[in-house]
């Protein structure tokens, strides 16, 4: 199995019904990379992206995170729910709706899942959470709820909860697209520092520069199928495709 | 003497009878709570046929009267060979037939809860038990509150069917004295001011549970 990639994509196919939405997909993320995911809407991209930890089901092809398949055993039988929670406690997702827990506050949506599900004691989930918390900026904001928070606050409260998984791979999506225009640069910003000091993420987004400004590799979804995988320099500058030259045309 | 004075010197017996009536409300409604949140657990997940025989269970007890089922269980079940004393068919009638109404209240505010909430925890690695007890059900319980509150006054005053199958709660007490010295309007005004002094502080209390809720978001008022 290869042990070296954070996340190893194989021959993935799902469809919706009768529509294909992702054909054949293949896609290697190693430690430390940074992959964006980007394509019109409807383009599969977020199917894939929720694929990778299972909470879309795959009709074909295999998952791997770190090594270990997901959602099915090696003979191709479906995971027991413990074993798919124990591969999926090492991804961490941030949602495009954010998606805290309202009843909990910020400091106990961090450490909810590392003593819950990792069994952490309480006091090093909350040492943790309460330097992640300063990372992403917030550290006075510990004990405010969520309904009092703005949606750039919500979502970098969210990024410190996926990060105290100590995830193999960090999977974004759309991590700004139901944020207000000025609040999209403090959760970008978040997501910068964070590929600067290694973190494997895949990410998807409609944010152009940004896209260009983090990314080791970027990948072209249309109609389910890459149709182009390159470093950003190459992908913005000389993209191969006529597709993709009048997708950088729209979204320049 | 008075009609009054005659009920102040019963006024053990009208006591016994309160005691009686909270011991029982007390037990059941706690029961009933348990009951109905361990309902909502199992309708969590797809459709199934154990589900839906749940479904129509848990509809037929709605659609029962009360007084029925405690018949059922104090008179009918010895047919059966099962004979319960009749408090403790009291309390097992209360349970089962509230519990019912909590799962579907739970229910009701279970279908608009927020599905990206379940997807969080599952992509945090929650297996479904820790995810319904830790995440849903205490949202469930903050949202559907005043319904909750509803229900416990709904409660209380059914425990005063269970006069009928000879248990000895409040309503049966000012029956006994209101038939011994025929004085039915005293003595029923006294026991309505209990149900209606308990109703009030449950009222309160519930109230007050919402300003927890309110932090969070969950209370407008």
């Amino acid at each position: 199995m290869p042990e070296a990639t954070a996340v190893s994509i194989r021959q993935l196919s799902k469809s919706f019904d009768d529509v294909e939405v992702l054909r054949d997909v293949n896609l290697e993320v190693t430690p430390g990379e940074v992959v964006t995911i980007l394509g019109a809407s409807g383009s599969g991209k977020s199917t894939l992206l929720r694929c990778i930890n299972w909470l879309e089901q795959p009709d074909r092809g295999s998952i791997h995170i770190a090594g270990q398949r997901i959602g099915l055993d090696d003979a191709g039988k479906r995971m027991g729910a413990k074993a798919l929670a124990r591969v999926r406690a090492q991804t961490g997702m941030v949602f495009q709706s954010f998606n805290l827990w309202p009843h909990l506050n910020v400091l106990h949506n961090v450490t909810e899942a590392p003593i819950h599900v990792m069994g952490k004691s309480k006091g090093e989930a909350q040492t943790h959470a309460r330097e992640l918390l300063e990372k992403v900026g917030l550290s006075d904001k510990a004990v405010a709820y969520p309904g009092t928070l703005s949606g750039g606050q919500k979502q970098r409260v969210a990024i410190a909860r996926a990060l105290a998984m100590q995830p193999e791979v960090m999977l974004f999506d759309e991590p700004t697209s139901a944020l207000d225009p000025e609040l999209v640069g403090e959760v970008l910003t978040v997501i910068k520092d964070l590929s600067a000091e290694g973190y494997t993420m895949v990410i998807v987004t409609h944010e152009m520069s940004f896209a260009r400004a983090v990314s080791d590799q970027v990948v072209f979804l249309d109609k389910g199928i890459i149709v182009e995988r390159a470093d950003p320099e190459t992908f913005f500058e000389r993209p191969a495709t006529e597709r993709v030259q009048r997708f950088l045309e729209r979204h320049g | 003497m008075s009609n009054w004075d005659i009920l102040w010197q019963a006024r053990d017996e009208f006591w016994t009878g309160f005691l009686n009536t909270m011991q029982i409300f007390g037990l059941s409604i706690t029961a009933a709570f348990a009951i109905g949140c361990f309902m909502l657990f199992l309708l969590e997940g797809r459709p199934s046929t154990s589900k839906l025989t749940l479904r129509v269970f848990i509809d037929g007890m709605r659609m029962l009267p009360f007084l029925m089922l405690a018949y059922l269980l104090y008179y009918g079940l010895p047919t059966f060979g099962i004979r319960l004393d009749a408090w403790w068919a009291g309390v097992g009638a209360l349970a089962v037939y509230h519990g019912c109404y909590f799962a579907e209240i739970f229910r009701g505010s279970r279908l608009v809860f927020p599905q990206g909430q379940v997807e969080a925890a599952q992509a945090h690695g929650f297996t479904r038990g820790k995810m319904f007890v830790r995440l849903i059900l205490p949202q469930i319980v903050m949202q559907t509150r005043p319904l909750i509150g509803n229900q416990l006054i709904y409660a209380l005053k059914d425990t005063a069917f269970l006069v009928i199958i000879t248990v000895r709660e409040l309503t049966a007490a000012a029956n006994s004295l209101s038939g011994t010295y025929f004085i039915p309007t005293e003595a029923f005004l006294v026991v309505i001011g209990f149900y209606w002094a308990v109703s009030v502080a449950m009222e309160i209390i519930v109230k007050q549970c919402g300003r927890f809720g309110a932090k969070r978001g969950f209370d407008h008022a």
